[in-house]
């Protein structure tokens, strides 16, 4: 195993993801697997290549005009929500 | 038997107005509800909807207009948008979501007629080869329906097989439109990157992602990517170049045509695939296709530099389902961590967490450079060696995949094996280019596909090849028992 089970758990914690203790060992074995098999890489011959940033030869992200397309739909927005109250998320407690 | 017919015909008998969109659109619908439940290929439906939208088709039909795609029924995968009904993305995660705007593959579409019949199933974001990581159960293969269809697409392919739509969209972030084609007996293309407008279609790894279309032929597959293709101001990837008329291009003769046959490809390739392909190329040379070998010897690289760089994109871009603005939020959270962590636990499916937790790590601090930057330094040299290819080929030319479709749970507990299913097609989204895959033969009575791979931007001459190679050939026509009656 290239990675041991407290490396997933820490991989987890990092990511926001609960794992179950039923969920682990399964986890531990299948992520493994994964970097043993992109390690492939590691003895790839790349020469003088760059690192790829666009697919597209010389093209970059555009930017937009800093302009205001959007009117307010925050109710049609906040209908898909777990909870609101008065235009606001709700989540537990952060400040105590 | 109108799902036999091309949309040319069903347009045809539109506009002469011997059919109306509305029955056309029940026939389709008719066919849905009696074969979906064996398949599981579409897994969200609004009758009314689709027929009012038929209705308004007909009335634009009476007053004159005329379309290749009016009142023409499409399905779409559950990945795109769509404004007022559910957008799940095959995941419990959006289970509830309801989209607030349509995307622009779904506008476009509508705009141009279409009738959406509803929303394919598909592997949770988009994240599998085979249908079977949908939180809504998997897809099967309506050739086999001990099979697996291929993913991600896996609902659009088994739906466009089976005859439940004439067209249906998909979208391929390594091989999630042609490899389902390909185990379904249909014709798909994956644009170039950038060829169509990403806006509203949830993303899984942005640099990759690209939107497209199954149907039937690649005749049918033209005026369909006519329409979604171009310029759109709401994707910052969008590229501003002009369309082709990839329609008029399908009658160009191939006469000097030069297709490549990639060694990497044919190297250990099952001999009754290597056969098909022969017999493939035979066609071609016979149509006065010139064909020689080319290799691209960092190809066999590429997929440990997908399962890099598309698991880091997904880190990233998942990352915005936290349980707070939309989407699943888990019971009785104790506080906020717990909040992002169980919403996001109990949401996601196995795959997809094995995804993120894999692109978290590559991009971890110590680990970047050596996965990371590596993979992209990678990425850049396959790129560069495709390029080098379209300098003395106008096509490469390979196998789709390479074997038929396998049996459902065959691979679903081996993560590595199922990756190396796209070991033919990743190559494509890694350097952005077209490609497309349409039906060439039989093995064990399965289906299987050949890819066609352009340089960028060369749609036309992709779907031209292909419908000239359909034209003599008629594995594109065959269809699977049992959905005719």
């Amino acid at each position: 195993m290239s990675l041991t089970r407290q490396d997933v758990e820490k991989i987890a914690q990092l990511a926001r993801l609960s794992i179950t203790e039923q969920e682990l060992p399964v986890t531990v074995a299948s992520l493994s697997s994964i970097v043993d098999f992109v390690n492939e890489l590691s003895t790839a011959e790349v020469g003088t290549a760059l690192p790829m940033a666009h697919p597209l030869a010389g093209l970059t992200q555009r930017l937009r005009a800093d302009e205001v397309t959007e009117r307010d739909q925050h109710e049609k927005y906040q209908a898909n929500a777990p909870s609101v109250q008065a235009g606001l998320y709700v989540v537990p407690r952060v400040i105590e | 038997m109108l799902h036999t017919l091309s949309i040319g015909e069903l347009a045809e008998l539109l506009t002469s107005k011997r059919l109306s969109s509305v029955e056309l659109t029940q026939h389709f619908l008719a066919r849905i509800e009696r074969f979906n439940p064996s398949l599981n290929a579409v897994i969200t439906q609004d009758a009314a909807r689709s027929l009012a939208a038929a209705a308004a088709a007909d009335a634009r039909i009476g007053r004159g207009e005329t379309g290749p795609l009016l009142g023409i029924p499409l399905i779409h995968k559950d990945i795109f948008c769509t404004d007022g009904m559910r957008t799940s993305c095959g995941s419990r995660m959006l289970d509830n979501f309801v989209a607030p705007y349509d995307a622009t593959v779904v506008e476009r579409l509508a705009n141009a007629g279409m009738i959406m019949l509803g929303k394919a199933n598909m592997d949770e974001f988009a994240m599998g080869s085979s249908n079977e990581t949908s939180w809504y159960g998997p897809v099967r293969n309506p050739w086999d329906t001990s099979r697996v269809p291929g993913g991600s697409s896996g609902g659009s392919a088994a739906a466009t097989a089976a005859r439940f739509a004439p067209i249906a969209t998909g979208t391929d972030t390594g091989g999630s439109i042609r490899q389902p084609a390909a185990l379904t007996g249909i014709t798909g293309i994956k644009p170039t990157y950038g060829r169509v407008s990403r806006y509203g279609m949830i993303a899984f790894a942005s640099s990759l992602d690209q939107a497209g279309v199954f149907a039937r032929s690649a005749a049918d597959a033209a005026p369909v990517l006519q329409a979604m293709a171009g310029f759109d101001p709401k994707d910052s990837t969008s590229v501003d170049a002009p369309v082709p008329d990839y329609v008029a291009a399908l009658r160009n003769p191939l006469a000097g045509l030069k297709i490549g046959l990639l060694a990497e490809f044919f190297e250990g390739l099952d001999p009754r695939n290597a056969a098909l392909l022969e017999a493939a190329l035979d066609v071609f040379r016979a149509l006065g296709a010139e064909t020689r070998a080319v290799s691209l010897p960092s190809l066999p690289l590429s997929v440990p530099t997908y399962y890099v760089v598309a698991p880091a994109e997904c880190s990233s871009n998942l990352s915005r389902f936290d349980g707070v603005r939309f989407g699943y939020r888990c019971q009785d959270p104790k506080d906020l961590m717990d909040l992002y962590q169980r919403s996001r636990g109990e949401g996601f499916g196995a795959e997809v967490k094995r995804r993120i937790m894999t692109g978290t790590y590559v991009l971890s601090a110590g680990y970047f450079d050596a996965y990371y930057v590596k993979a992209q330094r990678v990425r850049q040299l396959i790129t560069d060696e495709f390029r080098a290819a379209f300098g003395e080929v106008d096509l490469l030319l390979g196998a789709t995949t390479p074997t038929p479709a396998f049996a459902l749970g065959e691979k679903v507990d081996d993560p590595v094996t199922m990756y190396l299913n796209d070991v033919y097609t990743i190559g494509a989204n890694l350097a952005g280019l077209p490609a497309l895959s349409m039906p060439c033969g039989f093995i064990d009575g399965l289906p299987m596909g050949l890819q066609l791979i352009g340089p960028h931007f060369s749609e036309a001459r992709v779907l031209n090849a292909a419908h000239q190679y359909q034209l003599r050939t008629d594995w594109h026509e065959r269809r699977p028992r049992g959905y005719d009656a």
